[in-house]
This record gives C-alpha cells, sequence and structure tokens, in this order.
C-alpha cells in the first residue's frame, strides 16, 4: 500500500516537475517520462506480492469530508489492472519521448500523462464513493487535455470535445447507482455498499453500472467518443486510452458486480447481447474505415466486446450453477484485458510511427512501408496476428478461454441457455474472421506493395525511443502467448475475488488444456523455423531472379493499379450494407475511354448518426424554448427567485405540518 | 420406432422451411410446398394410426397439397412468365439467419406450451409453429404475388401440423372444409394473378399502392 | 498414439493422392483418360528443383507466406482425427485450435499476395478473407453441434461418437461439406482448372510464386484438403468402421478417398456459382450446422 502511495507520489512530481520545466523542452519531457518508469520499479514486487497470495491491504485514513473516512485498498483485481496500467504507461511514455521531440507543448502534454496515469491508479486503489468519484472525473478531464494536444486543428477540437461531453454523460449516470448502493445515511466506504439491497434495487445499479461504465469502455451504442478521439489525440496517448483507460470501464463493472452478490440470469444475458453487438459491429465499423487510428479505434470496441462476452458468460455460468464455466469466462475476460492492453498499445504506436513518418493515416494513401520502415512494419505484424487471435500470439490464449468457457456452458447447460450461448460462438467465430480481414487489409495495404501515392523520400524509421517500445511490446505479445499455461493461474485469485469457485483442481485442468495449447504453438514456431531452413538450403545455391509483378500479361502495370483498401473490404461492406449504410459518392466515366473518375466512400457512424444526433437535435430543440425566461429584464428573474423561495417554504412548512 | 419415423419427418419439414426462406426460383418454392404437403400427410398417418379414414384423409390431404395447388401455381407462373422472386424485401441470406432465429423461438415457444399430445414426437410443436412463421414471412418479405401465395399455404401446412399434434384426429368435416378454403384461395389467386400480369406486364406487388385513392 | 502418428504419417505422405483422385474421377465422368493419379507428385519434385523468380516490390512476407501456410496445417493436422479415430494431441475445445491455425496461414498467404502489389492478387486475397469469414462460424458452430449431441469437447470423441443416422450429424455433414468446398477452392467456390485470372479465388492469390514457393503452397493446400476431408470422414462414418483396430491406417485413408471421390462426383455434376452468390451458399451451410445445433441441444 504504502508502495503505491509512493508511486502515485513520483507521478505527481514528475508531473510538476514538468510543467515546471516548461522552458526547457527537453528536460521537461525526460523528467515527465521518468513518473512511469519510478512508479512502476516502486510498487511492482508488493502489487505481485498481492495479485499472487490474494491478500488485500487497505489504508483508512480519518478525513474531514462530510461521509466519513478516506479508505483506499489493494485486492487481487485492483493489483492486476495496476500491473497493467503501470507496465502500459512506461512504454507509452518511453515512446512520448520521441513523438513529442518536435511539439512545442509537450510538457504541459507531459503534467496532463502523468496526471492521467495517477488518476487511473486511484481509480483502482479508491475504496470510497467520493475519492473514485474524484478519481474518474480527473481521469476524464486530463485525457481531455491529452485528446486536445492538437488544438490547432477544427477536427481535434471538435473530437475532443464529443469526447468530454460523452464522458460525463456516463459519469451522469454512475452518480445515481452510487445513490442506491449507499445505505440511508450511513458511510459511502465500498465494504459499506450493497447490504441488503433490494433485487430491484440491485439490478437498477447493475443496469446504471452498464451505461455508466460501459460509456468509458466503449460497449456498442455508447462508443461514439472512440472512433472521434482515437484518431485525434497523440499516438501514444491513444495506445494509453485504448489500451488501459477503456479498462477502467471495465474494472468499474466488476468491481461495482462484486458490491451486488449474486447476480440473476439476465445480467449475464445483458452483457452477452451488449458484448455480441459490441463484437460484431465494432470489427463492421472497423472494415469500412479508411483512417489507420480509427480502424483501430473501432477494434477496441470489437475487443471490449469480446471482454464483456467473457464476463457475460461468467455471470451465466454463476447464476445457473455451472462454477467451471464461470471461472473459465472470468479468465479468458482479465486476460483478454491484459492481452488488449499489450497489442491494442502496440498496434496504436506503430499508427503513429507511420503517422511521424509519413503525415497521413489514410490507409489508401500509403503502401510499401515495410521496405522503408523495417521494425515499425514487423512488429506492427505482430500486433495483427495478436488482435486477430492467431497462434502462437497473446490474443488466441483468452479468446481460446472465452470461447471454451462458451463450449462448457453448451455442453453442461439447459437448452434455454445453451442456444444463445451457441449463438455468441458463431458470432465469436465471424468476429474473428472479420478482424481476420480488417488487418489482412490494415497491414497488407499500408506496409506492403508499392507506395499508392509519389510518397517522398524522405520516409524513413523512426528513432529508437519510438523503435524500442514497439519491440518490447511485440515480444510481449509472443511471450505472453506462451506462457499461457502460467498466466492462467496468476489471475487464479482475481477470479476468486469475483465469487467465481475457483479451486486447485480446475486451476490445474486449465494449466493441463493451456500447456497442450503452447505444445502446438511452440511446435508451429519450431516447424516453420524448419522449413525457412530448408527452403534456404534448398535455395542456397540457385540463382533467384529479381522482376517486375507477373500482372497477367498486362505490360505497363503502375502503382496506382493496385488493389485499395476500400477495394479490398467492399464486398463484405456491401454484404452488410444495410448495417454499415456506407456513403458513396461516384463520378464514373460515361463513355468507353478511360478518363478521370472518382470514388469516395464514407461510413459513418450508425448510433452517432442515429441515435445521438437526433436525441440532441430534439433536446437542442426544446431546450430552445425555455429562451423564452431568458429575455434580459433583471427584475422578473429577481421575481422569479423570491417566487421559487417562497414556494419552497410553503413546499417545507406543508410538508412538516 | 413410430417415434423415430416422425421426428425424421419433422427435421425433414423444418429443413424444407430453411429451404424455402432461401429460395429464389419459383419452381422449386411450389416444389417445396408441395413436398411439405406430403410430409403432413405422412405425419396424419403416423399420428393417428393407419385406419381407412384416415389413410382416406391423408390420400386426399397429399393429392391436393402435393399435387392439385402445385398444378395450378406452376400453370399460373408459367402464364405469368415469372420464375424468380428478385430482389425481395429481404435477402436471401439475410431471410436464413431470420429463419435461425425464428426456428429458436419456435422451440423455446414449443418447449413451453403445454400442447402436443403424449406419445407424439416432442418436435411436431415447435416444427409446426417454425413452418406457421415461415409462411408469414414469405407473405411479408417477398415481392411476387406467387411467392406470397406459396407463404400462404406454407402457413396452411403449419398450422395443420399443429392441429394434428394438439388434437390428433381432425374432424372430416373441419379438414375438407379448410381444403376447400385453400383451394379456393390458390384458384382465385392465379386467376388474380394471371389477370394482373396481362393487365400491368408485372406482377410486382409493391406497386399496388398505386391504386390507393 | 501409435496409430495416430501413423495416420498423420499417411497424411503427410499421401496427401497429393488427393488432387490426382479427383482428377480421375472428373475425368471419368467427363469421357476422357484424365492425368496420372501420381500427377501432383511429378509436379511437386519438379517445382522443388527449380530456382525462384521475386518480384522487385515483395519483402520477406512474400516469402514466409508459403512456409507459414504449410506448416499452419501440418500443426493443424496434429489435432485432426483421422475418420474420427485420435488425433496426435486432443483437449476441450482443441477445433478452436485448429480453426485459428488454419486462420493463421489464410493471413501469410493474404498478406504474401498483398505484398506482389498485383491488383489481381489483391482480388483473390479480398475474396479469400471475405468468404472464410462466413465459413469460419459455420465450421464452428457444426462441430458445437456435435459436440452437444455427444457431450464431449475434443475433436477424437466428438467426431468418434457423431452417428451419420442422426439427423444432426448428416445436416452437419452437409455443412462441413460446403464450407470444405470454399475453403479448398472447389467448385462452385472456385474453379482450380480455371484459366482467367479474374474470377479465381486461391490460385490468383499465388500467381506469382513459384518454384519451391509454390510447391510449399501446393504441398500445403492438398494437406489442408486431407484434413477437411479426414474431419468430413469423421462425420460421415458410421460408429462401428471408425472403431476398427486396424494395424495400417486403412480407416482413415479410407474414409478421406471416399470423401475425395464424393468431391470428384460434386465437381463433375455442377458448375460454378456467380461469385455474388457465394455467400448465399456459405450462409446456407452456417443455416444447416445451426438447425443442427439447435435440433441437437432440443
Amino acid at each position: 500500500m504504502t508502495q503505491t502511495l509512493i508511486a502515485l507520489a513520483a507521478l505527481l512530481v514528475s508531473a510538476s516537475a514538468a510543467l515546471g520545466l516548461r522552458s526547457r523542452a527537453r528536460a521537461a519531457s525526460r523528467l515527465g517520462a521518468a513518473g512511469s518508469p519510478a512508479a512502476l520499479a516502486i510498487c511492482v514486487v508488493a502489487l505481485i506480492r498481492v495479485l499472487s497470495s490474494g491478500h488485500a491491504v487497505a489504508l483508512r485514513v480519518s478525513w474531514a469530508e462530510p461521509f466519513g473516512e478516506l479508505t483506499l485498498g489493494i485486492d487481487a483485481l485492483s493489483s492486476f489492472f495496476l500491473l497493467i496500467i503501470l507496465s502500459l504507461s512506461v512504454v507509452t511514455a518511453l515512446y512520448g519521448v520521441g513523438y513529442l521531440e518536435r511539439s512545442s507543448q509537450s510538457s504541459v502534454s507531459w503534467f496532463f500523462f502523468n496526471l492521467l496515469v495517477a488518476s487511473m491508479i486511484v481509480v483502482v486503489i479508491a475504496r470510497h464513493v467520493l475519492v473514485f468519484l474524484l478519481a474518474w472525473e480527473t481521469m476524464a478531464l486530463t485525457s481531455f487535455f491529452l485528446v486536445a494536444h492538437h488544438h490547432g486543428q477544427r477536427s481535434v477540437r471538435r473530437a475532443s470535445w464529443i469526447y468530454l461531453i460523452a464522458s460525463h454523460l456516463g459519469s451522469f449516470f454512475l452518480l445515481p447507482m452510487f445513490f442506491l448502493l449507499a445505505p440511508a445515511g450511513g458511510s459511502l466506504a465500498f465494504s459499506d455498499l450493497g447490504h441488503a439491497l433490494a433485487p430491484w434495487a440491485a439490478s437498477s445499479c447493475f443496469v446504471l453500472a452498464v451505461i455508466g461504465f460501459g460509456c468509458k469502455a466503449g460497449l456498442m451504442p455508447l462508443h461514439v467518443w472512440l472512433p472521434e478521439a482515437h484518431p485525434a489525440a497523440p499516438s501514444h496517448v491513444s495506445a494509453l486510452m485504448s489500451g488501459v483507460m477503456i479498462k477502467m470501464g471495465v474494472y468499474g463493472l466488476l468491481r461495482v458486480a462484486m458490491l451486488l452478490g449474486e447476480p440473476p440470469l439476465w445480467w449475464g444475458w445483458l452483457l452477452l447481447a451488449l458484448g455480441a453487438i459490441s463484437a460484431l459491429l465494432g470489427v463492421l465499423f472497423a472494415l469500412a474505415q479508411h483512417d489507420l487510428k480509427r480502424l483501430l479505434a473501432y477494434h477496441s470496441v470489437e475487443n471490449v466486446g469480446i471482454i464483456v462476452l467473457g464476463i457475460g458468460v461468467g455471470f451465466t455460468g454463476l447464476s445457473s450453477g455451472a462454477p467451471h464455466v464461470a471461472v473459465l469466462g472470468f479468465t479468458g475476460a482479465l486476460l483478454h484485458v491484459l492481452n488488449h492492453a499489450v497489442f491494442k498499445g502496440l498496434l496504436f504506436l506503430g499508427a503513429g510511427s507511420v503517422l511521424r513518418a509519413t503525415h497521413t493515416a489514410e490507409i489508401d494513401e500509403l503502401g510499401g512501408l515495410m521496405r522503408r520502415m523495417p521494425v515499425t512494419g514487423s512488429t506492427f505484424l505482430v500486433g495483427c496476428l495478436s488482435i486477430c487471435g492467431l497462434p502462437p500470439f497473446n490474443g488466441f490464449v483468452s479468446e481460446f478461454l472465452i470461447y471454451w468457457a462458451m463450449i462448457a456452458g453448451v455442453l453442461s447447460l439447459t437448452a434455454a441457455t445453451a442456444v444463445p450461448l451457441g449463438a455468441t460462438v458463431a458470432v465469436l467465430a465471424s468476429v474473428g474472421g472479420l478482424a481476420l480481414a480488417c488487418f489482412a487489409k490494415a497491414f497488407g495495404i499500408v506496409f506492403l506493395g508499392l507506395p499508392r501515392r509519389t510518397t517522398p523520400q524522405s520516409v524513413v524509421e523512426n528513432g529508437p525511443s519510438m523503435t524500442a517500445p514497439m519491440v518490447l511490446l511485440a515480444a510481449a505479445c509472443l511471450a505472453l502467448g506462451l506462457s499461457g499455461p502460467l498466466l492462467a493461474p496468476a489471475v487464479a485469485t482475481v477470479v476468486a475475488d469475483l465469487h467465481a469457485p475457483i479451486d486447485a483442481a480446475s486451476i490445474h485442468a486449465t494449466t493441463r488444456v493451456l500447456s497442450r495449447v503452447t505444445l502446438i504453438a511452440a511446435a508451429f514456431m519450431a516447424l516453420v523455423a524448419a522449413m525457412a531452413l530448408v527452403r534456404h538450403r534448398l535455395l542456397c545455391r540457385r540463382e533467384s531472379r529479381a522482376a517486375p509483378t507477373w500482372d497477367c500479361g498486362y505490360v505497363a502495370p503502375s502503382a496506382t493499379m493496385q488493389y485499395t483498401a476500400s477495394s479490398f473490404a467492399q464486398p463484405i461492406v456491401d454484404l452488410y450494407g444495410s448495417l454499415l449504410r456506407t456513403r458513396k459518392r461516384l463520378d464514373a466515366p460515361e463513355i468507353h475511354f478511360p478518363e478521370a473518375a472518382h470514388l469516395e466512400t464514407e461510413t459513418p457512424d450508425l448510433s452517432r448518426e442515429g441515435i445521438y444526433e437526433p436525441l440532441f437535435e430534439a433536446i437542442g430543440v426544446a431546450l430552445r424554448r425555455m429562451l423564452v425566461l431568458q429575455h434580459g429584464q433583471l427584475h422578473i428573474y429577481v421575481l422569479a427567485v423570491v417566487l421559487t423561495l417562497i414556494a419552497l417554504l410553503l413546499w417545507q412548512v406543508g410538508w412538516n405540518s | 420406432m413410430m417415434d423415430g419415423v416422425v421426428d425424421r419427418l419433422m427435421v425433414l419439414l423444418i429443413l424444407s422451411d430453411v429451404a424455402l426462406l432461401g429460395m429464389s426460383r419459383l419452381g422449386a418454392v411450389i416444389g417445396l410446398a408441395a413436398l411439405q404437403g406430403a410430409l403432413l400427410g405422412g405425419l396424419a398417418l403416423s399420428a393417428s394410426g393407419e385406419t381407412s379414414r384416415a389413410v382416406l384423409l391423408a390420400a386426399v390431404g397429399l393429392s391436393v397439397r402435393g399435387l392439385l395447388f402445385p398444378w395450378l401455381l406452376r400453370r399460373t407462373a408459367r402464364r405469368a412468365g415469372v420464375q424468380r422472386d428478385l430482389e425481395p424485401f429481404v435477402g436471401y441470406a439475410l431471410s436464413l439467419l431470420i429463419g435461425i432465429v425464428m426456428l429458436g423461438a419456435s422451440m423455446a415457444l414449443g418447449a413451453r406450451l403445454p400442447l402436443g399430445r403424449a406419445g407424439v414426437s416432442n418436435l411436431v410443436v415447435p416444427a409446426a409453429l417454425f413452418t406457421m412463421f415461415t409462411g408469414v414471412f414469405l407473405i411479408v418479405a417477398r415481392r411476387k404475388a406467387l411467392t406470397q401465395c406459396v407463404g400462404y399455404l406454407v402457413l396452411e401446412n403449419g398450422i395443420y401440423g399443429f392441429g394434428a399434434a394438439s388434437v390428433g384426429e381432425i374432424p372430416l368435416l373441419v379438414e375438407l372444409g379448410a381444403l376447400l378454403d385453400l383451394f379456393v384461395a390458390v384458384l382465385v389467386m392465379g386467376v388474380a394473378v394471371y389477370r394482373i400480369t396481362a393487365e400491368f406486364d408485372h406482377m410486382d406487388t409493391q406497386r399496388l399502392d398505386a391504386l390507393r385513392g | 498414439m501409435t496409430t495416430a502418428l501413423l495416420d498423420f504419417l499417411t497424411a503427410l505422405a499421401l496427401a497429393p493422392l488427393l488432387p490426382g483422385v479427383i482428377a480421375r474421377v472428373k475425368a471419368l465422368f467427363a469421357g476422357r483418360q484424365g492425368p496420372p493419379l501420381l500427377q501432383a507428385y511429378f509436379d511437386l519434385c519438379k517445382l522443388l528443383r527449380k530456382s525462384g523468380v521475386y518480384s522487385t516490390a515483395t519483402t520477406w512476407i512474400f516469402r514466409a507466406g508459403p512456409i507459414v501456410a504449410c506448416a499452419s496445417v501440418v500443426a493443424a493436422l496434429a489435432l485432426t482425427p483421422a475418420a474420427g479415430r485420435t488425433a496426435l494431441i486432443s483437449f476441450p475445445a482443441d477445433f478452436v485450435l485448429l480453426a485459428y491455425l488454419l486462420a493463421c496461414g489464410r493471413f501469410f498467404t493474404v498478406l504474401a499476395a498483398l505484398d506482389t502489389g498485383s491488383s489481381f492478387e489483391g482480388m483473390g486475397a479480398s475474396r479469400e478473407v471475405h468468404y472464410a469469414a462466413l465459413g469460419e462460424p459455420a465450421l464452428l458452430l457444426g462441430l458445437l453441434a456435435l459436440a452437444r449431441q455427444t457431450g464431449t469437447m475434443s475433436l477424437p470423441s466428438l467426431l468418434g461418437r457423431a452417428s451419420p443416422l442422426a439427423p444432426e450429424a448428416a445436416l452437419v455433414g452437409a455443412a462441413l461439406f460446403i464450407v470444405l468446398l470454399c475453403e479448398n477452392a472447389r467448385i462452385p467456390f472456385d474453379d482450380p482448372n480455371t484459366h482467367l485470372e479474374l474470377t479465381m479465388i486461391h490460385e490468383a492469390m499465388v500467381l506469382d510464386h513459384g518454384g519451391v514457393d509454390l510447391a510449399l503452397i501446393h504441398y500445403g493446400s492438398w494437406l489442408k484438403l486431407w484434413l477437411w476431408s479426414a474431419l468430413l470422414a469423421g462425420v460421415l462414418m458410421p460408429v462401428a468402421l471408425k472403431t476398427i483396430v486396424t494395424p495400417v491406417p486403412l480407416v482413415g485413408v479410407t474414409g478421406v478417398l471416399a470423401v475425395a471421390l464424393g468431391i470428384g462426383v460434386v465437381e463433375s455434376c455442377i458448375a460454378r456459382l456467380r461469385l455474388l452468390r457465394v455467400p448465399h451458399l456459405l450462409a446456407t451451410a452456417l443455416a444447416l450446422a445451426a438447425v443442427a445445433f439447435i435440433l441437437g441441444v432440443r
């Protein structure tokens, strides 16, 4: 506990140092980036100890605020999230040093970066409603300032406003939730919340939590801010936000669910439905995008959907008396939180590297970057493989556990539960196939082939401050992918915290299966290496020729004739056209001889256009009617105040009598 | 063993529904509706035992549902010159997905409804429900009047199966009355379709809204 | 274990026989004599002796593609029980790993195609990922239906106990057969013998490969055909046949060859689908698997 507080202090010191050294940018960015590594170094041992033993530690300080004392605590769930927060913030901070090199406002950015990390830490260790909400709001505000880093651009300002409003709408649902949870007139410490809650109150709390936290996590109808904020933010900030900050929503959901006790069956259904919708629509909208970072943002929606599917299976298992299903589902969901932090962090850093070298994130303008930026390309490929859940990388381990949980549920539960679970298996399989299509497009078009527009010769690989973090994360993807048998027991204490009855036997069974998965994955890698060696042996004495790509006899192929991202995704986008509502503008040549032609597609967000814009429009119209009250006549305002006071007085008198 | 046979018949009925949802060729759609008639004849036989009355009813049902209606419909299709229901309101792949959801729903409903006599396969009620849903879906989601007519037939098939599951022996008069009703409906529809085509050169029901006042 | 190892090695050795068998069946239907049964072996030998021509646009991805594609199928084969007998390794939900290993190979094949910058290969790659995204849920849902019906979670046991006389297993068999035709680039999805690049899927992706690389690609795709045939044989073979104990891997080979015959007959009897209709057929496979699943859960 003490170590974590010292780490927090280190972050705050680093933040203020960065702000204080505004005039000396280099020193400011060095000091600003040093905060996270220091914090990780200070508390990593203590956190691992909590995670492995499962013994929670707590701190209570009496505090002169109205609702009792300040309570903090670290249990297995907290330390699991803390480790992820700190590790990813270290990597992104390191990357940020290089990324913000030329920025004039890097010291402000580092100030908010460290505050963001600190506020996320406090969110996770808070055990008191007030502390939690304060940290939650600080997290939203600091990340708002980070998103608005390039505030000179109109689109960035717009995106950061959307983000701020969405965050506050989410928080708006958290307040009544805590209000329902708190005992009447009692303390607001988490340990006193949710006792003897009526079933309707517990269920309302749960729904409010799903909306409030789902907004932060980016669940499907509530995700509107993600595809706006991620492309606007600097890439290391997108990496941190997408890798860690949206997981705070998942954390909050789990924390509140722990307080609510035994879940009824329909909670699981709700989560399964939301998860399935987020996963499927997230990946479909990702397919239709042409902006690399926006595409990645939609994949965050998809992956949060997968995580929520895992949690949903866990709840379903808990409430229908199949504890082994619950254990598998929760384990898979938690590991996917970890894995997604690693590979999505890696992908956003890679996208940032591309953006910085080429000054565009428009996929259709890029191409052939693998030759110019080999490190970015290779590590981005690892990220793609991981996010598609392909063995031997880390995405597979967690997705496999979620699949296994679903299949085990289908086998052991009654028909009414098994059929929807089977449907989620089909959804997850479609999502896997579509994600593969999407990343084949993202990687294939950006890094392979030839440059589609004449890019300047100056495109070169970024410096080691930016490549080293990517290499580190890529190595982590592979290492985590091969260490499934170690990971599942490592999160066992967290799963136990979630009321899932986990015992040594079930840990052992999971470990045994995962070790076989690892065996196959390792054999697969060995096989690839062996075949590469044999191929090399066969070819090393023969002379191979280089020639232009064979284009089926066409004599003058040019780079503009390559398949583009839009053409690659077109069949799938068309198939799901009724969902995606892609807008096309086509100026086709009307005579037989080729002329200048033009095709433009845009896939706006369904829920933004279909739900939020009409909603806010309607609210705006309604509020405009209130303008009659704002007429500028001061004496009438005073009259209104007096009348209100008199009315309140009368009401109070009438109430008491 | 009897139950096994009924089970298989019902699986075939469900499959024919799925095929109906995914097919665009009118000839095949009509053929599938006829096949359903045959399957239901089999169901009636195996459900009520092979009394001479049951055999007679099955034979009448089979010849009307399996031979007469398809013949009428085919003739109309040939005269009207339609072969496929292209561009339906709901696409064929999506229809299949909706069909799966309907099947799941009818299974859930069938398990809850206190219908179905003891001794009859527990698949009959869900299959009949699914057939009814399919019929309604075809009427709603297809464009051509003829496909909608087939949807009506399929709906009736479902109702018949439902009856066979819940009461077993349907009174002769009711059964014959229903068949006669259907016969008139199909005949009128056929004539109407033929006339419409002759008059307007198409039989797209969507354009009927031009007739409103 | 030894039978599983024997089955595995047999698959590695005999996989190039399958294209020969299919070609012979098709020749029989067309009244031709057809190529020799061992033609694929001759092709492999010839290709392995050649050197390569590499496009100047390509990177190491192009060279890695065939290797990963082939290795992934070999790894997946270790999980595949030949005609529902035993596999080298099995564990609960192993069919998920099998599907994702195949996906990994597909991903690299697609990337290698995009690496050349050729628009034809881009076209093939786009179609490949599109159809795979529809086939994968059908495969997993079909196997899940069998899992629920047999109450087991690993491939050897769920295929070993699946009886083709049950309607569920027959439906799953039909669904898997459709996905098999799609995954292995057979008619009606893709014509392995077509000469028009615009209409190809798998062949379009490997236009630029030659020599050893092409040998790896061909061998990998034949192994994949063997793998799928073995899965399908596991669903459709009567239980009594699956459990026969023989010292040689006769049962598995018989099952696989029977499926190959079936493929040959289907290819001879039906025509290529228009590409726009392919998703519809795959949706039918998914629907069949879903019906099987719902019936099996009842």
